[in-house]
């Protein structure tokens, strides 16, 4: 067999066939969705409820306040600043005599800072209130107003994207949240699995293996096979994610009752008689929010974005493992040299991050046009980029090139590394700086 | 006998120094070949070359009569390095298979080669402990078997011994002349001059990078005597003192004499015969070959390896 197979095979098992990685594998995913759950508990549960006493001089506001769930508007007597605490009061508003119609400035007054969030709201409130004032003013009466907000139609925007002739619906919020989704992810891994080679190494080195390793097999077998098992391990852990995806999707069918299920299909068959926009009549809500998530989901290239994802993040893997592999084979026994020798290469992960989550909200100009080509960040920053349609944001010329840069600097990465790794691989007991590495990876032998 | 494998001038400097400056030697199937050397005189370098992890800058090896093909010639070698290490986690049957497979054995062939070396050094029980459970003497005898399993025509032990008990040492060193016996070519490296005299049918000497000394053991050790002798007697008070030697030193019922040139060893006996006292031993006195080594290497400041030269 050959020695490079033999190697990727331990690198794999070893990793694979352990208790670590199920554990790791499948309660990641868990863990991320009980975050989640448990961050939007928090912050529903989390409010705090305020009942604010508002002195007003003028008489104006009492009954034109409207509470809102954590906010309660009161209009006590012989209450002052002095006494709003022991009454029972958390915050009171003090509003001036009207003089005029110049913007008048309110006060507010609580024992603890009001947040941001509630003070907007409060300024909503009483601005909703004087424009009622001066709505009735005006002459419209109370029930106009009333029956004018019931029954106001608000405007739901449907972007549909121009490919040549057809026309095709698009959904910015879903390509955005595909972008980010894959850029993060991409992000992750190549610190994750960048990090978990550069380890491998270390411990190879650190542990005298690597020279009875190295009187069986080339360093550079060595190295690659330690950087293709690593990277065999994180698609390996994508597979099970995505089965786990689409198992959670068909247990999720389950709990959704049959004659919901019977009106999405009944939605699907109107549209594809009608085209898109079909009325959505009869059907209840939650059929309906089915059918519209199922119709957004349904206006990305899948099959496009996945098989891009999984080159982006095999390239930008292949380029930064063997970078990681050649720091790690720098290092000494010290752990704070890999820290510093690290650091030139998580810059531009960090970068490309940053550049990556301005991309997502604006995918065509110079800056993350050039990012995505550029091998340091193309694979995060394309991803973004692809998730807003081929070749609508995205030229095939940019994507051909981005893919042809990336393959290309991945083979000077690895070639370079394998130079440094061997070297630094032998080498025991002595700090090596940047100018040392950079010797040995343009030597010529 | 053929020389299973040959130097020829070979040269490797470093930025900083020659590690290996002009070296050539042979060595014989079949025989246990001590290099000897301090510590940075380029032993290690040198293996390295032989192993064919390190290219040599110039000169040649030549491996069973023909130039030496690190690629596929890299099965016929085993080596375990002096800095050597397993993988922790892993268990000890398959780290063993690992690197097993590596030299090219197939999984079924690896298996039985692996149980009958770990019958044979009673490691049996150990299939399924992990490295990192192992006492460093057992770490030590499952390198050894790494080593040999592929039953390599050349085996080079850098340090074989550091680490072990003199019991697991003394069925190493039996398994060393066993397999030696069996056609296998060993390059034993060491400080440790009591086992190269032990074990080593010829030794290469080398210092900061040259060749200083190249032999057998007792062609070596012939080189280097001094022409001197002990002989013991029921009496010493009698006639010290001949044209054939000088006494160099008095112990007891012990002369340490020293031949005068153009005299032979039989000259002693002559004299001592001729007198009344009984001669009850007589022996040459040959240098250690660590006496040899430390006269050899001491005051070339070989100790300290030199990284950098110093301006001025």
């Amino acid at each position: 067999m050959n020695k490079i197979l033999i190697i990727i095979q331990r690198e794999y098992l070893s990793r694979v066939m352990n208790k670590r990685f199920l554990l790791t594998t499948i309660l990641t995913p868990l863990i991320m969705v009980g975050f989640i759950a448990g961050a939007a508990l928090i912050s529903s549960s989390g409010k705090e409820n305020h009942k604010i006493a508002v002195i007003d001089e003028n008489g104006f506001f009492k009954g034109n306040l409207r509470d809102a769930s954590d906010i309660k508007f009161e209009f006590p007597a012989n209450v002052d600043t002095s006494n709003y605490v022991s009454k029972g009061y958390t915050d009171i508003i003090l509003i001036p005599k009207f003089e005029g119609t110049n913007k008048t400035t309110y006060i507010i007054r609580s024992k603890k800072r009001i947040g941001l969030m509630l003070q907007s709201k409060i300024e909503d409130r009483i601005n909703d209130a004087i424009e009622d004032q001066m709505l009735q003013d005006a002459g419209i009466n109370r029930a106009q107003l009333d029956s004018i907000k019931s029954s106001s139609q608000f405007a739901e925007m449907k972007s549909l994207e121009e490919t040549g002739d057809t026309v095709k619906e698009s959904s910015a919020a879903l390509s955005y949240g595909i972008g980010f989704g894959s850029g993060m992810l991409i992000y992750i891994t190549m610190f994750i699995y960048g990090a978990m080679v550069m380890r491998g190494v270390m411990e190879e080195k650190t542990n005298r293996i690597a020279e009875v390793m190295i009187s069986s097999a080339k360093p550079f077998q060595l190295m690659m096979g330690k950087i293709i098992g690593i990277g065999a391990v994180g698609l390996t852990q994508f597979f099970v994610w995505i089965l786990l995806i689409f198992g959670f999707i068909a247990a999720s069918q389950f709990f959704i009752p049959q004659d919901v299920l019977e009106q999405v299909a009944e939605l699907q068959k109107a549209n594809a008689q009608m085209g898109p926009g079909a009325s959505m009549a009869q059907a209840s809500e939650t059929a309906q929010n089915i059918y519209k998530f199922q119709n957004t989901m349904s206006t990305a290239n899948w099959p496009l974005i996945i098989g891009c994802f999984i080159f982006y993040f095999l390239g930008g893997y292949l380029f930064y493992a063997s970078l990681f592999a050649a720091v790690g084979s720098v290092v000494n026994e010290d752990p704070q040299d890999a820290q510093s020798l690290m650091l030139p290469i998580t810059m531009p992960i960090i970068f490309s991050f940053i550049i990556m989550s301005r991309a997502v909200e604006d995918p065509s100009t110079g800056l993350a046009t050039w990012a995505s080509i550029v091998p340091f960040s193309s694979p995060m920053v394309m991803m973004a980029r692809i998730a807003y349609g081929v070749p609508g944001t995205v030229p095939y010329w940019q994507l051909i090139a981005s893919m042809a840069t990336l393959i290309g600097s991945f083979l000077l990465t690895t070639w370079l590394s394998g130079k440094v790794y061997r070297t630094g691989i032998l080498m025991y007991g002595k700090k090596v700086g940047w100018k040392e590495i950079g010797k040995w990876a343009f030597r010529k032998n | 006998m053929s020389a299973i494998l040959e130097l020829n001038n070979l040269k490797k400097y470093y930025a900083t120094q020659k590690a290996v400056d002009d070296i050539s030697f042979s060595i014989e199937q079949g025989s246990i070949f001590g290099l000897l050397g301090p510590n940075g005189a380029g032993k290690t370098t040198l293996l390295r070359m032989i192993t064919g992890i390190f290219y040599p800058d110039s000169g040649e090896i030549k491996l069973d009569g023909r130039t030496f093909d690190p690629l596929n010639d890299i099965i016929k070698i085993g080596y375990m390095p002096e800095e050597r290490g397993l993988y922790k986690k892993m268990k000890i049957g398959e780290q063993a298979m690992y690197l097993a497979q590596l030299k090219g054995l197939s999984r079924a062939e690896a298996m039985h080669k692996i149980k009958y070396w770990f019958k044979k050094l009673e490691m049996e029980s150990w299939w399924n402990k992990k490295v990192e459970d192992l006492s460093k003497g057992m770490s030590q005898k499952l390198q050894f078997v790494t080593t040999i399993l592929h039953e390599p025509k050349l085996i080079i032990l850098d340090e074989p011994f550091s680490g072990l008990d003199p019991l697991n040492a003394n069925l190493i060193k039996e398994e060393i002349f066993a397999l030696a016996k069996n056609g296998s070519t060993v390059i034993f490296s060491t400080h440790r001059m009591e086992q190269v005299e032990e074990i080593c049918d010829h030794i290469v000497l080398v210092n900061l990078g040259k060749k200083i000394l190249d032999g057998t053991v007792h062609g070596i050790k012939q080189q280097f005597k001094e022409n001197k002798f002990s002989i013991r007697l029921s009496d010493v008070s009698g006639n010290l003192s001949s044209p054939a030697f000088n006494v160099v030193k008095v112990n007891d019922h012990e002369l340490i004499l020293q031949i005068n040139q153009g005299y032979k060893s039989n000259d002693i006996l002559n004299h001592f015969l001729q007198t009344s006292c009984t001669i009850e031993s007589f022996n040459e006195i040959l240098p250690t070959l660590n006496e040899i080594f430390i006269s050899q290497v001491e005051g070339t400041h070989a100790t300290a390896r030199a990284f950098q030269k110093l301006d001025n």
